[in-house]
Order: C-alpha cells, then structure tokens, then sequence
C-alpha cells in the first residue's frame, strides 16, 4: 500500500508553502553563505593585496557582458516555462525550456573559450591571487550552471511524464527549478561587475 | 506565486518582458559606467549599486519575491543579515589597518 506525500501541491497550513519550495529557499540560503564566503575572501585579498589588476585588463569584458546578456536572457525563458504551464500549455513549455537549455550550453561553451584563452596565454590559477579567485568563483559558478542543466534537462525530458499524472506537481517542480536558476542569474549579476570591471 | 490563477499569470508576461528590457540596459549602463574615469572606491560602489538593482529585480520579478509569504522572507531576512557579517569581517580588518 503506497502513501501519498503531503503538502507536494497544496500548501503546508503552518508554512502557507508546498514543502519542495520552502525546501529550496532554505537551499538557496544556504548557497548565498556559500558565495557570501567566496565574496569575503574575494575583500579580503583585494584589501590586502599590494596590487590588484584591474579586471578589464586581463579578462574579456565584450565576451564576458555577451555571457551575461545570455544568462538574463536564460532568466526570462525559464520563467515563462513555469508561466506557460500555468496557461496550461505545454507545448510552449518545452519550447521555453529548451531554449534555457541551449542559453546555458552557449553560457558554458562561451566560459570554456576564455578559460582556453587563459591558459593558451599560460595564466593559470597559480599565477596571482586575483586569477586564483577568478577561477575560483567563476569555476563553482559555472558547475551551478552545469547542475541547473542537468535538472532542467530531466525536467523537459524524462520529468516531463509527470504533467499527464500529476500537473500541479510538476508545474511546481519547475518553479523551484526556477528558483534555483534565477539565483544561479543573480549570482553572476554580481560577478561580472566585481570580477571583469572593478 | 505557486496558487496564481491562468490570468494572473497571462498578466504578469507583460511585466517579465519588462524586467528583462530594464535588465538589459542596467547591463549596458555596468559597462559604460566602467569606462567612465573615476576612482576605484567610487566605481566599487556605483557598480555594485546597479547589480544590487539589477539582483532586485531578478528576486522580485523572476523569484516572485513580491507577493511572496512571511515564512520565506523572514528566512531571507536572516539570510542577508548573516551575509552581511560575512562581508564585514574583511571590512572591518581592513578599515582598523587603515586607521579609518
């Protein structure tokens, strides 16, 4: 005999919220302490350093503001694959969470090219604190991205089953997806000025 | 957000696409900032200023921060506070080495 878990679609009464979504806040929090720490250590090699370069010296600034265009780009796509399945369309649902999909791969694909053209002009981690920290946060940054990939490329693949037996749920599930990506977006809204401008 | 009705969100398209073009120029508005011949702290700060916008908007619009109940901005707000903390350990090193 199977037991249906709560508070999957209707809200929790004490919390207001479906528990995946309370769940996945508490993830993101968790991850803004993350970042938060790599951000502090970011200060304080800056604020201790002797010298600091200035990121537009030694990084791609027209590639790097195209990556960041893509990713906000990626933003909106993914929020209007959850507002397409509130419409009850699914068919544009697909069609919008393919295209995050391939802004994310254009997003890593972009990033690889200028970790190659960092190394090919022989600046590795090692070289100076600046670069260490660079690839530090740009490196747990762009796994972020390869983990949102995966899940939504279950979520419009495989997942997609779900809307035929359980419509709620899954329109739920790519909210918290969702969540996760925009953070992800937020994220590097703030690397780009600090790491490629300041 | 989750409980929106068909319509509310049918609304609510007009008003991504909107967040979307603000972002866009907010990012062009970064990059012509730092092209601009003022020193470092300044530009820290205005930089720093147009992403904070900029991650509002994506919180508010995109994470349906707006709208959104107490027991997750409570969580948020606790958050924040502790980020905080995190940025002003560095800081606070900084500005006692600097007698400031």
């Amino acid at each position: 005999m199977s037991v249906a878990i709560p508070f999957n679609s209707e809200p929790r009464p004490d919390t207001g919220l479906y528990n995946a979504k309370l769940g996945v806040w508490l993830f993101l929090a968790s991850e803004v302490m993350l970042f938060g720490a790599l951000f502090s250590t970011y200060i304080l090699l800056r604020t201790a350093a002797v010298e600091w370069p200035q990121g537009s010296e030694i990084l791609d600034v027209p590639i790097a503001f195209f990556n960041t265009l893509v990713l906000i780009a990626s933003s909106v796509t993914m929020v209007m694959s959850w507002a397409s399945l509130k419409m009850g369309d699914v068919g544009k649902f697909r069609l919008y969470m393919a295209l995050t999909i391939l802004c994310a791969l254009i997003f890593l694909a972009v990033k690889a090219y200028e970790y190659g053209a960092k190394f090919s002009h022989h600046h590795y981690p090692s070289d100076s604190t600046f670069l260490a920290i660079y690839f530090t946060l740009t490196g747990l940054h762009g796994l972020h991205i390869i983990g949102g990939v995966i899940v939504n490329g279950y979520l419009w693949g495989p997942g997609l089953k779900m809307w035929k037996s359980d419509p709620e749920r899954f329109t739920n599930r790519i909210e918290v997806a969702g969540l996760y990506w925009h953070f992800v977006d937020l994220v590097w809204i703030f690397l780009f000025p600090v790491l490629y401008l300041l | 957000m989750s409980g929106h009705s068909a319509e509310e969100v049918r609304a609510h398209v007009k008003i991504y696409m909107m967040v979307f073009g603000a972002l866009a120029v907010l990012t062009v508005v970064t990059v012509a900032v730092s092209y601009l011949d003022i020193a470092v702290g300044p530009a820290m700060v205005l930089a720093l200023l147009i992403a904070t916008v900029k991650g509002s908007l994506v919180a508010l619009f995109f994470m349906h921060l707006k709208g959104e109940v107490r027991a997750i901005l409570w969580t948020l707000l606790l958050t924040a506070f502790f980020f905080l903390v995190l940025m002003s350990v560095p800081l606070s090193g900084y500005l006692d080495s600097t007698s400031l």
